[in-house]
């Protein structure tokens, strides 16, 4: 089977496979967010941790919510990280500095799963379990939470009630995480994965030096990596080592992983908002920027200009050759687009234009599929904005599933799509300003500004994947860094919950022949047409001085 | 109160080929006007009054600060670039000085009517009251509830309602319609307004406005815009194109740093106009935030809004806020009285049914020899009908000499005549014996009549006189009575609510829109059915009471829909203020006046529907405007980045699509051009995107074509032009 064939079969066979989980585990995770009854061991976790499963929050108490426990989980993995000398499984570690105990901690707390730092060399199985492991489950429940709060104000009518966070957050863990992440690591570990608590081994390589091999739990962490969206490998090398991704079939079953809850997200909501047409037309607005970005990487990757790729027949260089050019290509459009951040490969040793791809998906805002809840939330508020202009032009005060796109509806979706630019442009600016964190550039000119460009976009959408070639475990660059991650993913959280309560209190408007239908593939087009040209216009400047000012010729 | 549905049993009519779109438009923009309006364009640069529109505001700050680095380092790219910003500048404010002089034409003649006039005010008026103490008052001291007399020749001091008389009122100068209306006492054609002029007789008026609140003191503060307050859509709008401003202010600020990286490391590329090792100039970066940010909907913004209510005062329609306009392009569900707003009048024959062993001919004639004693709107409808389908000439009364008329009373119920043969007495006086009489009248009326004249009505006009009532019209019997024989019933005249011409299309276009028309009638179900499928309207209520309407509007409004409706009477006043948009006739009464949102001087009801037209064409106008805006971006940007940073990375001339001359000629291309796309929207800005009604998918369709994908090719196209014209300039090329 020529290279070609084989890059499409993997493309098209996941597009296949995630159509068919898309009613199933959507209606399941709907049902999972909808239902009244609490397990025994939900109420045994609702007394521990006292609260009422049965009392609602309004979007305010739901945000501070979200907020609290996100600060303790932070708070909890800093301290965890700064004594980890002291405790089991420590793996004989030093204690990780606060600057980057502080980045980490703020990384996995926030999805984004940025490592400055080397796994097998950093961080003891205990803090890598059950520090973590832990936060690629609870962050990736706090996306949907947030989403599924979303979708309720546009569901409910004349209410401030949007759920109850805690409720969500425990349910969306042990009901729909817990589960997939158990059955998909036996999966894994069946195709080798490790899963152990060694503390490695010494081998002798071929060339007769001695390598130092950690052992671990890898498979469990490595399916939630996936799933969750959060892509901290438990080594440096990320997917890219055969512990945590052993096999070209297991690298489909990795990218699968992390397609999935994202892609299936559109049903829940479809179902909550009693329109299954509107959920179709969310995901296929994702869809078609996915497939596109994915089938654009994979060319220029596959066809490039340039000598060494001319001879080896792709850009062979940064890929491992267990997966192949295009399927690493595929891996790294599906992790940029999603907010997951792992590599299989080396988007810094990419071709100009192709590394210019996965800077351009992580730009979109996370909202093709996104990260578990916050894409399904990131392209609300997109479609929030469309509807506004498009609803303006049928002449009719603008609505979307009934709810009217006011004033304040407006402004909480204006200031969602000025937080990510402003803290990627600012930050990068900043660093490039700063004569002593330019020097962190492993390259310089236009390859060494997409790497600045790439770490702030990755932090500030909360991707956590890496261009590399950036030395930035120093306290700068952790510092900010941690701070872009940090306002990148609670400013806009804070901000879907003020639309969640303005819209959850308004009384639907009926719909009409005037109504603008937005499940329509007219109205899909224009999404994707307005996240493409609102992602163009604020980026293209700072591109056309990196990834364009390298690739056009 | 029975709200039934007629939708699904009404035909589907075909559109008539002949009838080409309707379009709601404004009046052209005279070049002239544009000059007239120069200096108040000029005045509005100062940045106090400026600052209300951020985007304007941020170009006039650019265009101070162009022009101070042009004064340090001048070149003619530099003052060229500084000239075309204040340009910039400028053209937005002409824009809304344009919008703003069409209404102060309008306020001007307006301000004339109000002279001041000198009130006659009674003291201590009460109904009836003959001797009156009179004394004259000025017209602005007069205050709510004073009486005041008018007569003809004089003008009416303030606006009130006629409490006593009847007269002729000239209302030219706020209406502009100069044929004279009646204004009488009681009923729902009481009110009066201030500087209009009573033509004949005498009537006394209660004055209801404040002192300084008459009517044309509001009309003249809403057509100059004066107190204008941005609507909620506009507000909302403004909000997006701040979030857009900040975005671009962003993207460029941040992008000085990575500028100056840049030319660093490739140090060896020479110095331009754009880009030095300071980094991009401050005029590029300046032409580069004004060519972004979305100026020409920021420019055009309030002359959309300032147009949107002016084409309502062209229409005769008086909107007391822009939200109530912008309310009225949301309306789901319309209002409609039947009688003058569906139907004529009043009701009409349309058909004479005979009994069998009657010809229509013999059936006509006497339905018409019955009717010509009968005033009623009903009678008279008889005799036209007669002639206009059997030819019949129409008799005058007199012509029968030994005729006796019977005029139609409301008692009776029926007219008719009776016709006498003069025979000779033996005392030679003449005595008239009765020969024949005709009635015509209700049913059971001439029903008796013939049986009190020893007929039997034939058992076929029961069955014709049902067959009518069910189909909604009103059956007249017409009976004859010849000396000799019983009385017997000749057959039925059908009246019926004739539809005014052209309403079903209209309603056919509203349902196409979204819009459920909803028909109020006193009549009783059955008639009011077969009068809602004629016009075609969704559904109807019939026997409405006042209350009716109120509760109607209320439950549709609990179920989050927008009502409009039209009235003019005290009863409606409840209900106009509960609607959404209440369009208040101007020949009702104040009370239903000040209820409104908004008064239709040519008190019209049919225009609300022209109203819902103006209020969605509004907010069209725009998006399409704000659409067109942000896709023009595209073309700037191919135009703008090749032109800064093709000296440092060569490769980037790629992006120069357009193949602009040179770097300096591509930016004041692109410059020049966003200043232009402003004044050339500024007729489409003032008479709104063209709007047809049609569903929201083909209009969105239609819109984003136009101004979606126009949007993002216009610019390449006219930056290209402007290229070639200034690639001559020196100093540019």
């Amino acid at each position: 089977m020529s290279p070609t064939a084989a890059g499409v079969i993997f493309i098209a066979s996941l597009v296949v496979v995630l159509a068919l989980v898309y009613k199933p585990l959507g209606d399941y995770m709907y049902r999972v967010v909808s239902r009244t009854k609490h397990s025994v061991v939900e109420r045994g976790i609702y007394r521990v941790i006292g609260v009422n499963p049965d009392g609602e929050q309004t979007w305010g108490v739901y945000a501070r919510s979200v907020l609290a426990f996100s600060v303790i989980s932070i708070l909890f993995l800093y301290l965890f990280q700064r004594v980890q000398s002291h405790l089991w499984l420590s793996l004989g570690f030093t204690n990780v500095t606060p600057s980057l105990s502080w980045n980490t901690a703020v990384s996995f707390v926030t999805n984004t799963n940025w490592q400055a730092y080397s796994g097998e060399s950093t961080m003891g199985h205990l803090v890598q379990m059950a520090g973590l492991a832990v936060q690629n489950f609870v962050s990736a429940a706090v996306g949907i939470s947030v989403a599924v709060a979303l979708v309720r104000g546009f569901a409910r009518r004349r209410t401030n009630q949007l759920g109850n966070f805690w409720v969500d957050l425990v349910r969306i863990s042990i009901r729909i995480l817990l589960p997939m992440a158990v059955i998909s690591a036996i999966v894994l570990i069946a195709g080798g994965a490790i899963q152990n608590l060694s503390a490695g081994h010494d081998i002798t390589t071929v060339a007769g030096a001695t390598q130092h091999v950690t052992g671990g739990p890898v498979a469990s962490q490595e399916v939630i990596k996936e799933l969750g969206t959060n892509g901290g490998g438990f080594y440096n090398a990320n997917s890219a080592h055969p512990f945590e991704n052993p096999a070209s079939w297991t690298n489909w079953l990795e990218v699968f992983l992390l397609l999935v809850i994202s892609f299936s997200l559109p049903r829940t909501f479809g179902r909550m908002v009693g329109s299954n047409k509107q959920g179709y037309a969310i995901v296929s607005a994702m869809a078609i920027m996915a497939v596109g970005s994915i089938v654009v990487l994979n060319v220029l990757q596959g066809m490039h200009h340039g000598t060494v790729p001319q001879a080896v027949g792709a850009a062979t260089e940064g890929t491992e050759s267990r997966f192949g050019v295009l399927n690493s290509a595929t891996f790294a459009g599906a992790t940029t687009l999603t907010s997951t951040g792992a590599v299989d490969s080396f988007h810094d040793s990419y071709t100009s234009l192709g590394g210019a791809i996965p800077m351009a998906n992580m730009m979109l805002g996370e909202v093709a599929p996104g990260g578990t809840g916050s894409g399904l939330y990131g392209i609300l508020i997109l479609a929030v904005i469309t509807v506004f202009v498009a609803g303006l032009m049928v002449g009719r005060t603008p609505e979307y599933l009934g709810k009217k796109i006011g004033a304040r509806e407006v402004k909480f979706a204006s200031l969602y799509i000025l937080t990510t630019p402003t803290l990627v442009l600012v930050g990068a600016a900043f660093a490039m300003a700063l004569g002593g964190e330019r020097a962190s550039m492993l390259n310089t000119g236009a390859h060494g500004l997409s790497e600045v460009l790439y770490a702030f976009t990755s932090a500030s959408n909360n991707n956590g994947s890496a261009f590399a070639g950036i030395g930035v475990n120093t306290t700068w660059y952790n510092t900010a860094l941690g701070l872009a991650m940090l306002l990148g993913r609670f400013l806009p959280i804070v901000f879907v919950m003020g639309l969640a309560g303005s819209l959850a209190k308004q009384k639907p408007v009926p719909e009409s022949t005037g109504t603008l239908k937005t499940h329509q593939p007219l109205f899909v087009g224009m999404l994707v047409g307005v996240t493409l040209v609102v992602v163009l216009l604020t980026y293209l400047p700072a591109l056309a001085l990196g990834p364009l000012a390298e690739g056009v010729h | 109160m029975a709200v039934t549905s007629t939708m699904g049993k009404a035909p589907a009519v075909k559109q008539p080929s002949g009838s080409g779109p309707r379009r709601v438009g404004g009046g052209l923009l005279d070049p002239r006007q544009l000059l007239k309006s120069t200096p108040d364009a000029v005045r509005k640069l100062n940045p106090f009054t400026l600052w209300r529109n951020p985007v304007m505001f941020i170009v006039e700050i650019g265009s101070v600060f162009t022009t101070i680095l042009a004064i340090g380092h001048s070149t003619v790219f530099s003052w060229l670039i500084a000239i075309w910003l204040w340009l910039t500048v400028l053209f937005a404010n002409l824009a809304e000085a344009v919008a703003e002089g069409r209404g102060k034409a309008q306020a001007d003649a307006l301000r004339r009517a109000k002279t001041d006039t000198v009130a006659r005010r009674l003291v201590d008026w009460k109904p009836g009251a003959t001797t009156l103490r009179e004394e004259q008052v000025p017209a602005p001291q007069l205050q709510q509830n004073d009486f005041v007399v008018v007569e003809a020749g004089q003008t009416i001091p303030g606006d009130g309602d006629v409490v006593e008389g009847i007269a002729s009122v000239d209302e030219s100068a706020i209406t502009g319609e100069s044929a004279p209306v009646i204004r009488e006492s009681g009923g729902d054609r009481s009110a009066v307004t201030g500087g209009t002029k009573v033509l004949s007789d005498r009537i006394v008026v209660r004055i209801t406005q404040k002192p300084g609140e008459s009517f044309i003191d509001r009309m003249i503060a809403l057509v100059e815009g004066a107190n204008r307050q941005k609507t909620p859509n506009e507000i909302a709008l403004n909000i997006l194109l701040a979030a857009l401003t900040i975005i671009f202010l962003l993207a460029v600020a941040t992008l000085q740093p990575l500028a100056i990286f840049s030319k660093g490391v490739q140090a060896f590329a020479p110095d331009t106009q754009a880009l030095d090792s300071h980094g991009v100039t401050g005029i590029v970066l300046v032409s580069l935030v004004v060519c972004l940010i979305p100026t020409t909907i920021g420019a055009l913004l309030s002359a959309i809004g300032i147009a949107g209510m002016d084409r309502l005062v062209q229409r005769n329609v008086l909107a007391m806020s822009g939200r109530a306009v912008e309310a009225a392009g949301d309306v789901n569900t319309l209002l409609l009285d039947k009688t003058g707003t569906i139907t004529l009048g009043n009701r009409q024959a349309s058909e004479f049914v005979p009994v069998e062993g009657v010809t229509p001919t013999e059936l006509a004639d006497a339905a018409q020899l019955s009717s010509l004693a009968d005033e009623t709107p009903e009678g008279r409808s008889v005799v036209v009908f007669a002639k206009a389908e059997y030819g019949l000439r129409e008799r005058t009364a007199g012509e029968l000499t030994q005729a006796t008329w019977v005029p139609f009373t409301a008692q009776t119920r029926m007219s008719g005549v009776d016709i006498a043969e003069a025979r000779g007495g033996s005392d030679g006086s003449a005595e008239g014996v009765r020969l024949r009489s005709v009635r015509k009248g209700a049913a059971a009326a001439v029903m008796k009549w013939v049986r009190d004249n020893g007929g039997h009505p034939s058992d076929e006009v029961g069955p014709i006189v049902d067959g009518i009532s069910a189909s909604g019209g009103t059956p007249l019997v017409v009976a004859e009575w010849v000396e000799g024989q019983p009385a017997r019933a000749l057959g039925v005249i059908h009246l019926k609510d004739v539809v005014k011409q052209g309403m079903r299309e209209r309603f056919d276009e509203m349902r196409r829109m979204g819009i459920r028309t909803v028909m109020i009638t006193g009549d009783n179900p059955l008639t009011a059915r077969a009068i809602a499928e004629e016009a075609g309207v969704d559904d109807f209520l019939a026997e409405a009471k006042p209350e009716d309407k109120m509760a109607l509007i209320k439950k549709e409004q609990e179920g989050g829909k927008l009502v409009a409706m039209t009235g003019d009477g005290t009863n409606d006043a409840p209900a106009l203020a509960q609607a959404d948009v209440g369009v208040a006739m101007n020949t009702g009464t104040s009370a239903a006046k000040e209820a409104g949102n908004m008064v239709d001087l040519d008190s019209d009801p049919t225009k609300l529907i022209e109203i819902v037209e103006i209020g969605k064409q509004l907010l069209i106008t725009r998006g399409a405007l704000t659409t067109f805006s942000i896709a023009n971006d595209i073309a700037k940007y191919f135009a703008i980045i090749p032109a800064m940073f093709a000296a440092i990375y060569p490769g980037l001339d790629t992006l120069n699509i357009m193949r602009l001359h040179s770097p300096t000629s591509a930016i004041l291309s692109a410059v020049i051009f966003n200043a232009i796309i402003i004044v050339a929207l500024i007729p489409l800005a003032l008479r709104g995107v063209r709007y047809r009604p049609s569903t929201a998918s083909a209009m969105l369709r239609r819109n984003l074509w136009i101004y979606g994908i126009g949007g993002i090719i216009a610019p390449f196209i006219g930056i290209k032009i402007i290229d070639l014209i200034i690639m001559s300039i020196p100093g540019i090329s």
